[in-house]
């Protein structure tokens, strides 16, 4: 058995490497991949592949293929559209072939048509030259450079905005090369024309070194070292290229705009910040031509940035300090798997290895690290070692390592341990050759940068991170697969399985071949009542393929009324829509579909439709009331609601019911301030009244009591209060004699009181019934005569109410002579 | 500074903390300096969540109310709506816009919708030319809202008359989504009953809602055990009695607004030694009214009768507690005493304001008992503070007041409909009320009770209250009438028979010996009257609704119960001894003396639940009558 490390080879006397090989490439390319486009999307994403010698025989066409990461066919056709110029992946998966004449045509995974849109009409005409498909937190961008030497840039696809970028200041022919950053929430070309580089944005120019000679004044000074000194001219920094550079043939930016790379004509490579304002190193090729390609790696465990220039036959790996020609190493695997490694990790697996073997060499091994008390470094380095590992065979060694490690730690936190099981599972079985997503472990949580912009509210990366996967894996229609993986992490229903469920559907509900009711119910069967799932996606789907009717059956399963709304009234159901909009309960929604009926259906069917639903109705009114008063009248007629009807007048200053009366005092109104000069009109009949007496139109008076048939009392009321406001007593006394009073006398005293004018109080109080008199004597002050009463009509509470009365300093006799009279009844 | 909210038996200030975070979330959404543009109506709820503090820590430098015309010059960057989802504010708004961007350097416009954001007004400031104007159109979800350790109200003026008599439901709505995000931070609610119409619709949307919703429920252990819905108008009576709380009678006579109280200034003058009563406040007093104030927690639910004990007792332990400066000797005693003395003067300053209330309360109301005088000792020890004019002001018996007399009256009426004395006959004390013009809501509260408690009044009687009352205070109160008649609050008797007295009878609503000073019953909360809604809560705990059935049926709106699954591990387990946590969500409006009964149920040794309340608004008699009045904007002509 081949030990792991003869896997590694000693390169340089420190480094060690090692080649993996991910996959046996399922493909079989004819003629390899010479003369061809191609386009891998990032993550271990699909591969399109797109013979380019199209122009040379017009008859041929040439043949689209799209391979999973591991080779194997996904889908496969013939080009029959225009010449391309690029090809590129989204973030969703979806494949972008940018033609000569502008126009981009997108293709889904499985390579049938989604769509297309132009860049621009000028591009028919200037063609287009170059075009790099780019990836920003805003989502998937393009950007062309047009024959006319011109720049169009598109941020985000989904969101079409083109941008004409400015004119590169004497640029004759097309720039040596260029790329697009992101920064600053804005994407930019940093672009070289032979000796000059430019950055250009939506609204300027900018030379970034303006000419060779500022370039070498500058080099001069900095001496090719880490130099930071501004060129007199512009603000930038001293790139520090190498003097016998005099152009720039080639760059490349990392993939997260944090790094550049250049590649000049004198064969060296200049690393450095994308902002240009750091230079990371410069390594000397000795190879002048072009590279064929060149890109940024970076190397897991934080180890710098690195850049491979691949030519023809060489690839070469440039570090910050050092070329080497190397694959990415992992520090944590090195430590392990060096020969005759004395590092923790690897005594561990070591220490493993025997007790598997039953020997008690293990004991030795485990002791020597626990002597160092290096037992916990040795567990993690194990299980970090195992992320690190394409063959789950390795994975498990470490793993049983690490485990076998922590059986003698009592304070090792599991999770570190649990989670790389649980990744490495996910990984392991995404990176199966059939799937073909060959993911790294520190790939994985990065893969959150791919997401949907819109979706980017979620915090939670981790889950997010799961939720991108999926969706790869729900794009290439692997259900099951994505179905366990999401029962296996336990991801919630709602961002997991339902999510699966739903794109399974939309899927489903394309397969023309079935009938709707088969499908509606093959859908609901397997979904159900799984949380979280969006039927209305479904059947909005559904309806975008023209199958209105199964969008509507669809539509019956989803849960959430307000959803179904907006889709039927796409779908012209606008009666269903306003009863699912009021079986929402969400008034909003009503008013919603409701204005959309009032502009869709003519008057008299829009009031009927009304009239079926009584809380649309109700909500119409109060709309109406507050903005079209008129529309409420007919309303009214309509449902032949007079009451409502009746209000309406009223509020239209016209009335009905107790109008006739009303009219007959605006009447009589009128005519008083005709005759009398006062200012009645608009009063209530009652402050009328009060207004004739207190100015002593009693007549008048007398005359509106009768025709208004006031009753008695509170005529009599009107006119105590007005003679008594009017201080008229003599009047009062007169007005109290008149008749027998139907209010009794008692108000006679109060309000006299109110007045107050005791005097002319006392004079009532004799009259009082026997029931007042109590309260009559108290409202004049006479808590004698109060006594009295009390103890006559022998009331227990009104004995306590004349006490509570008294202040038992100043009435000491009334309230011993109330007390005695308590006590009498006590006894009684 | 919301620490109150937090001592409760569930811990609300966990929702005014998410919503203060919502707040600040959006005010950073607009970058840089900002003037905000109230919608008036709103100025009161927010004051709940979030002082101008918050605001001007987010650069929040102006703030305007909203109304028509061209907006105040501010030099800012941003100027954001704070606006309900009303169709007339969003005109206003619009004008704004349109002249704002005439006059000056254009702006960034926002608006955050409260509650919540409407198609129908977007719709409106779209149709106005000004939606593209608006940065951000976002919305700020504000449905209930932590009033107090134990409160949650929605603060929506109209919810009672939107649902009762428009029959308009977005606050019902509201209402579900406000106790889904409850749900959300104190866990689903595993039992769910109700009493009424609206009560039935909000517990179908939430479990629709629940339904929407299914699988991103949070994992929370839940914190209540039971929603109790209830409708308004299953109880009509009980807002229209007068309360007899302390802070119910604060209500009823000064009204408190958002949990503030605006009082007449003259009882809160700074009288200091050696100043004449030189200069007399003009501003109404201002006080906040929460259980922040450890002595307006004591004595807020007591009847009003058993306040002034409750004083003069905390008067006692005030001033032993001044008193011990003398005992304190050692330099470690006086420096304790001085550590207390802060608590100690805000007890005090809360001690001189509440004793000022109650003394204003008790010109109004007095007719009873007076506490017992102050040891004249403690008068020494308390001297050149203002409690004692005070405290004897509380004592000495006005020679005649009117106000008390017509208080007095009023409630006698009050109860004799309670009890159902005559209750079919026009009352002779209304007649009179009427005639001498009384403020008209006082006259609809009595009318609209008898009826209540008539099950409708005659025809005869009907009739005539209602010539009565457009001949004394115009014609234009039609409208009004009419709206009562339509809520149920004045009706015409269809049957013979009247329920209500057997409703009295079965629910024990009237008390004869109702104990003020250490109640043993709800009903000490209107001296003698059980409010309904409170008790249907009480038997709803022990025994159930089941021995109550048949007068459950006599209430209008089905009664139910449903149950909410829970998630799987999340199932209570109750501990021996502890109490069950009900919330109750009176729908259309609670009194503070409904809430008080509910809090003395609470507070029983062998209750064995606790009560959180919850309300779309705090009424009382007068405020909800006022919000089905109808006013024309001018008299007819």
């Amino acid at each position: 058995m081949a030990g792991y490390e003869a896997e590694w080879r000693l390169w340089f006397p420190v480094l060690l490497d090692r080649k993996v090989e991910l996959y046996e490439m399922g493909w079989s390319l004819k003629d390899g991949l010479r003369d061809c486009h191609v386009a891998a999307a990032p993550y271990g994403g699909p591969i399109a592949v797109l013979k380019e010698s199209q122009r040379c025989s017009p008859s041929v066409r040439p043949q689209l293929d799209i391979y999973t990461a591991s080779g194997m066919p996904v889908a496969a056709f013939p080009w029959k559209s225009g010449v391309v110029k690029q090809l590129g992946w989204t973030v969703g998966d979806d494949l972008l072939c940018v033609q000569e004449d502008g126009t981009v045509l997108v293709y889904d995974l499985f390579g049938s048509f989604k769509r297309h849109f132009s860049m621009g009409n000028e591009l028919v005409q200037s063609h287009v030259l170059e075009a790099k498909v780019f990836h920003s937190p805003y989502g998937t961008g393009i950007a062309l450079l047009s024959g006319t030497f011109r720049f169009i840039l598109a941020t985000n696809i989904e969101d079409l905005k083109l941008r004409r970028l400015p004119e590169v200041p004497g640029l004759q022919g097309a720039p040596s090369c260029w790329a697009v950053l992101s920064q600053d929430r804005q994407s930019k070309v940093l672009l070289a024309a032979g000796p000059d580089l430019y950055m250009l944005d939506t609204t300027a120019c900018t030379p970034v070194v303006s000419d060779m000679a500022a370039l070498l004044h500058v080099i001069v000074l900095s001496v090719c070292f880490l130099a930071k000194s501004s060129a007199a001219s512009t603000d930038f920094v001293a790139l520090g290229l190498t003097p016998q550079a005099s152009s720039i043939v080639h760059m490349a930016v990392s993939f997260s705009y944090k790094y550049l790379a250049f590649f000049t004509d004198s064969g060296h490579v200049w690393m450095g910040s994308a902002n240009l304002k750091d230079k990371l190193g410069e390594v000397e090729t000795k190879m002048k031509t072009p590279p064929k390609q060149m890109a940024w790696c970076r190397r897991p465990k934080g180890q710098q940035p690195s850049v491979v220039v691949m030519w023809e036959k060489n690839l070469l790996v440039a570090g910050q300090c050092q070329e080497t020609i190397q694959y990415p190493f992992v520090a944590a695997c090195e430590e392990i798997f060096k020969i005759a490694s004395m590092a923790p990790g690897a005594l561990l697996l070591e220490a493993n290895r025997e007790y598997e073997k039953e020997s008690q060499k293990a004991d030795e091994y485990l002791r020597e690290i626990k002597e160092q008390d290096l037992l916990g470094e040795a567990v993690k380095q194990c299980v970090e070692a195992a992320g690190y590992e394409h063959e789950p065979e390795t994975q498990k060694m470490l793993l049983r390592a690490a485990s076998f490690g922590k059986c003698f730690l009592s304070n090792f936190r599991p999770e570190l341990f649990v989670h790389m099981c649980r990744d490495l599972r996910v990984l392991n079985a995404v990176r199966d050759y059939t799937v073909g997503i060959p993911l790294t472990l520190p790939q994985y949580p990065f893969m959150r940068r791919y997401v949907d912009p819109q979706k980017r509210v979620c915090k939670l990366y981790k889950q997010m991170t799961v939720q991108v996967l999926i969706d790869r894996l729900v794009h290439r229609k692997l259900y099951p697969l994505a179905f366990e993986i999401c029962r296996y992490l336990k991801t919630p229903e709602y961002q997991g399985v339902s999510r699966v469920l739903k794109h399974w559907a939309c899927c489903k509900v394309q397969q023309k071949e079935e009938a709707d009711e088969v499908i509606a119910r093959a859908i609901s069967v397997k979904l159900g009542e799984t949380a979280g799932i969006s039927y209305s996606d479904i059947a909005a789907k559904a309806y975008e393929c023209g199958r209105t009717e199964l969008a509507i059956k669809l539509l019956e399963f989803e849960p959430r009324s307000g959803e179904q709304v907006p889709l039927l009234l796409k779908m012209k159901r606008s009666q269903l829509a306003l009863s699912k909009a009021i079986e929402s309960g969400d008034t909003d929604l009503v008013y919603t579909v409701v204005t959309y009926l009032k502009n869709e259906m003519n008057r008299g069917d829009f009031f009927m439709t009304l009239r079926n639903q009584p809380v649309a109705l109700s909500l119409y009114r109060q709309f109406c009331k507050h903005q079209e008063p008129e529309t409420l009248k007919d309303l009214f007629n309509q449902d032949d609601d007079h009451q409502e009807l009746g209000n309406f007048y009223v509020r239209a200053s016209y009335q009905e019911g107790a109008t006739e009366e009303e009219i007959r005092l605006l009447r009589f109104q009128r005519r008083v301030e005709e005759e009398k000069g006062e200012r009645v009109l608009g009063c209530s009949l009652h402050d009328t009244l009060h207004c004739l007496l207190t100015l002593g139109l009693h007549k008048q008076a007398e005359q509106l009591y009768k025709d208004f048939r006031v009753p008695d009392k509170r005529y009599w009321w009107l006119k105590l209060t007005a003679l008594a406001e009017k201080e008229d007593w003599e009047e009062l006394e007169k007005f109290a004699k008149s008749k027998k009073s139907p209010i009794g006398y008692l108000p006679f005293v109060e309000v006299c009181v109110k007045h107050l004018n005791k005097y002319e109080a006392k004079k009532y109080v004799s009259k009082v019934t026997p029931e007042q008199k109590v309260k009559a004597h108290l409202a004049v002050g006479d808590l004698e005569g109060a006594a009295e009463a009390a103890i006559e009509r022998r009331s227990e509470g009104e004995v306590s109410l004349v006490l509570s009365r008294c202040s038992a300093t100043t009435d000491r006799t009334v309230v011993d002579r109330l007390n005695r009279a308590r006590a009498a009844a006590a006894k009684k | 500074m919301a620490a109150h909210l937090s001592y409760g038996r569930v811990n609300l200030n966990i929702l005014r903390e998410a919503a203060r975070k919502d707040l600040r979330e959006f005010l950073d959404k607009c970058a840089g300096s900002k003037a905000i543009v109230w919608d008036e109506y709103l100025t009161g709820p927010f004051g709940l969540i979030a002082q101008y503090s918050l605001l001007k820590e987010h650069e929040v430098e102006k703030m305007f109310t909203l109304k028509g015309g061209r907006l105040p010059a501010a030099e800012v960057k941003n100027i954001i709506f704070f606006v309900r989802p009303r169709l007339e504010l969003m005109d206003i708004i619009a004008e704004n816009v349109i002249s704002e961007d005439k006059m000056r350097s254009p702006r960034d416009f926002h608006i955050l919708f409260v509650p919540r954001r409407s198609l129908l007004c977007e719709q409106r400031l779209k149709e106005r030319g000004v939606l593209g104007s608006f940065i951000n159109v976002d919305e700020y979800i504000l449905d209930l809202i932590p009033y107090d350790g134990d409160l949650l109200s929605m603060e929506s003026e109209g919810a009672f008359r939107e649902c009762y008599l428009e029959n308009d439901q977005t606050s019902l709505y509201h209402t579900a989504k406000g106790l889904m995000t409850l749900q959300a931070l104190y866990g689903t609610i595993p039992q769910i009953f109700g009493k009424g119409e609206c009560a039935r619709h909000v517990a179908n949307m939430m479990l629709r809602m629940k339904r929407e919703f299914a699988g991103c429920q949070t994992q929370v252990l839940p914190v209540f055990d039971t929603l109790l819905l209830l409708d308004r108008n299953v109880d009509l009576l009980t807002p229209l009695a007068t309360q007899l709380t302390y802070e119910g009678l604060i209500d009823e006579i000064y009204g408190i607004n958002n949990g503030y109280v605006k009082l007449p200034p003259e009882k809160f003058a700074q009288k200091k030694q050696g100043e004449g009563e030189k200069d007399l406040p003009t501003e109404p007093k201002k006080l906040q009214l929460n259980s922040a104030e450890e002595l307006y927690a004591e004595i807020r639910d007591k009847n009003f009768n058993a306040v002034g004990a409750a004083l003069s007792k905390k008067a006692k332990i005030i001033s032993a507690a001044f008193e011990e400066r003398h005992n304190a000797k050692t330099v470690g005693e006086i420096k304790q005493f001085v550590s207390q003395l802060p608590h100690m003067q805000a007890a005090r300053t809360s001690l001189a304001n509440h004793t000022s209330i109650a003394e204003l309360i008790k010109d109004i109301t007095s007719r009873q008992k007076i506490p017992p005088p102050l040891h004249p000792g403690l008068y020494l020890t308390l001297l050149h503070f203002s409690i004692i004019v005070v405290l004897c002001c509380i004592s000495c018996v006005p020679p005649y007041v009117s106000a008390s007399e017509a208080f007095f009256d009023n409630l006698t009426v009050e109860q004799e409909f309670m009890t159902g004395v005559d209750t079919d006959k026009v009352n002779t004390y209304i007649e009179d009320c009427i005639a001498q013009k009384d403020p008209l809501i006082k006259i609809l509260r009595l009318v609209c009770m008898q009826s209540v408690c008539n099950n409708g009044l005659k025809q005869k009687v009907l009739d005539y209250y209602k010539r009565e009352i457009l001949q004394t205070y115009g014609y234009e109160h039609i409208l009004t009438l009419n709206n009562l008649e339509k809520t149920g609050l004045l009706k015409l008797q269809t049957s013979t028979r009247n329920n209500y007295p057997t409703i009295r009878k079965t629910l024990k609503l009237w008390m004869e010996d109702a104990n003020e000073q250490n109640p043993n019953d709800i009903s000490y909360v209107y001296s003698g009257y059980a409010p309904l809604s409170v008790r249907l809560t009480q038997l709803l705990a022990r025994p159930g609704w089941r021995s109550i059935e048949e007068v459950l049926k006599m209430l209008p709106g089905p009664h139910f119960e449903e149950r909410q699954q829970l998630p799987a591990g999340l199932h209570k387990k109750r501990q021996q001894g502890e109490n069950r946590t009900t919330l109750v969500f009176f729908l259309g409006g609670v009194t503070y003396a409904e809430i008080a009964a509910l809090r003395f149920l609470s507070q029983m040794e062998d209750g064995g639940t606790e009560y959180v309340i919850a309300t779309t608004k705090l009424i009382n008699g007068t405020t909800w009558i006022k919000s089905l009045m109808d006013r024309l904007e001018e008299p007819p002509f």
